[in-house]
């Protein structure tokens, strides 16, 4: 393992494989907590800390519980145990410390519990057969990207709030063409890794 | 059959679980939030309909603002006295009696009696209908167009389309949480206190030389009413009578008096003054002051009620000084 590996995987974490815009995991809050860039922000700061230990707790109960009494079929269950409690906790922790945040994130926070892109992602860990600190930087990088996306997307949804948009197209309608042509651009990063 | 297969899931999944949950547990206690336990208590206290009728949004937003001293205890117009009641309870102050009021459609002019403009076949909606033909297909640019707009706004089901194409509010559904008038694109619902049936249900602005064209139910700014009423209660602007609640005794002299019925009431609710003759001491009190001389009688003694006379306005009630005067 080399320094030069883990930054392709960080890379193609962020860029050529982005969880929203390439694999389509994720699209739930992407949609729905886009609409500032501040909050939006937050969403990806908390989708960051829930993925980075999310992987790490994930990749030692399989390691240590599921291959160890040979259960992985109880991979779902387990990791979805897993999410579920850390996204409790950062609720927790949100609500302590910003309550401006925990008001904007709203019914969007306990739904990175069942967000399909922290389930995605540490199934990925495991299918990959990642080690510990790769994993790590998957999910790191995995955040990045999603925070990346989700803020641009922001910025442009903020903007087409002022601009003059057919009627037809008001709200999620030029949303969805917004990312769907975001999701085109970051198809350029495909040949990079 | 290999019972470890069983047991291991049984024991991992629930050994993990159990980790979390004291972890969780812990973080909970370190994490708490203060939360005013007044604002969980005047949560529950509410109707939780979120229909934002406070002028907070939800019931959640209206509870902590209450607990805060920030909104008033009886501010929830769904909850009625009954939530104002409890509200205060839980906050330890006192509320005002406030008349539960409901949302009234001022307009009787249904398709018989209010004259067309033009047939109108375009979606089945009262905003989309009053966009076309200078305001919809009534010769009345002030009335109910009655596609109902605002029943579908209303989230008590209190709101029906009657016969005539007009909508009509049931007061005992309705908890005047003020939706429908926002959404009213006429203009033509008003609120009204719960107990009031003598209500002006005619909301033209025009002279009474172009609206008897256009409607037969119509306040036609003749002023009788204003003329008539006993009690003053009765103010005339913008070609159109208003009554104020506060000084209306309900004594039906005006729907008796409005030429073309634009002053609803039901005459049978009226009621009669009754005086006991055991209590009367002949004071002649009330005699003076009813409005109508419907009460005959000398001085020292019995006074008797004109009950064809008796407008049921309740002045002599209000003014006998032996309290043996009842309105039934």
């Amino acid at each position: 393992m080399s320094v030069s590996s883990l930054f392709i995987i960080l890379v193609s974490a962020i860029l050529v494989n982005n969880f929203i815009l390439s694999r389509f995991l994720g699209i739930c809050p992407f949609l729905g907590v886009s609409k500032q860039v501040e909050t939006a922000f937050g969403m990806g700061m908390a989708v960051t800390f829930v993925m980075a230990l999310a992987s790490i707790i994930t990749y030692l109960a399989q390691i240590l519980i599921l291959e160890e009494l040979n259960i992985q079929y109880m991979q779902t269950i387990v990791f979805i145990l897993v999410i579920a409690s850390l996204v409790q906790f950062v609720e927790m922790v949100i609500q302590k410390s910003s309550p401006t945040l925990y008001q904007s994130l709203g019914v969007f926070l306990p739904l990175i519990t069942t967000n399909c892109a922290v389930l995605g992602l540490t199934l990925i860990n495991i299918s990959q057969e990642y080690n510990l600190i790769e994993t790590i930087v998957h999910a790191i990088g995995a955040a990045l990207g999603f925070t990346l996306a989700i803020v641009l997307f922001a910025a442009i949804r903020e903007r087409l709030e002022l601009s003059h948009v057919p009627k037809a197209f008001k709200g999620f309608p030029i949303a969805l063409i917004t990312a769907s042509l975001m999701s085109l651009a970051f198809l350029g990063f495909a040949g990079l890794v | 059959m290999n019972l470890q297969s069983i047991i291991y899931p049984i024991i991992s999944l629930g050994g993990l679980g159990l980790v979390f949950g004291a972890g969780l547990a812990y973080a909970s206690q370190k994490f708490a939030v203060e939360i005013d336990p007044r604002a969980l208590a005047i949560r529950d206290a509410l109707p939780g309909a979120n229909c934002g009728g406070c002028g907070l949004p939800g019931c959640d937003s209206f509870a902590k603002a209450v607990a805060e001293g920030k909104s008033p205890v009886d501010g929830c117009p769904v909850g009625g006295p009954d939530c104002a009641k409890a509200l205060a309870e839980i906050m330890g102050v006192e509320v005002d009696e406030r008349a539960r009021k409901v949302a009234k459609v001022i307009c009787n002019g249904d398709k018989e009696k209010c004259r067309d403009k033009f047939d109108y076949h375009g979606i089945n909606d009262c905003v989309a209908a009053s966009m076309v033909g200078g305001g919809g297909d009534k010769a009345c640019n002030y009335s109910c167009l009655g596609f109902g707009t605002c029943v579908k706004a209303c989230q008590f089901d209190a709101i029906e389309i009657i016969e005539g194409r007009i909508a009509r509010i049931i007061p005992e559904k309705c908890t005047a949480c003020g939706k429908c008038i926002e959404v009213c694109p006429k203009d033509v619902i008003d609120m009204v206190p719960y107990d009031q049936t003598v209500v002006i249900t005619c909301n033209n602005k025009e002279t009474g030389k172009v609206v008897r064209k256009k409607c037969e139910v119509a306040c036609i700014a003749c002023q009788i009413c204003v003329k008539a009423c006993p009690f003053d209660a009765i103010d005339f602007k913008n070609n159109l009578a208003f009554i104020d609640y506060d000084k209306c005794t309900q004594c039906f002299v005006c729907v008796e008096k409005c030429p073309t019925g634009a002053i609803e009431g039901d005459l049978e609710k009226r009621k009669k003054a009754v005086i006991d003759e055991n209590t009367c001491v002949g004071c002649t009190i009330c005699k003076k002051h009813c409005p109508v001389e419907a009460i005959e009688g000398e001085l020292k003694g019995k006074h008797k009620i004109l009950a064809d006379k008796c407008i049921g306005c309740g002045a002599c009630e209000a003014k006998c000084p032996k309290k043996s005067i009842t309105m039934n």
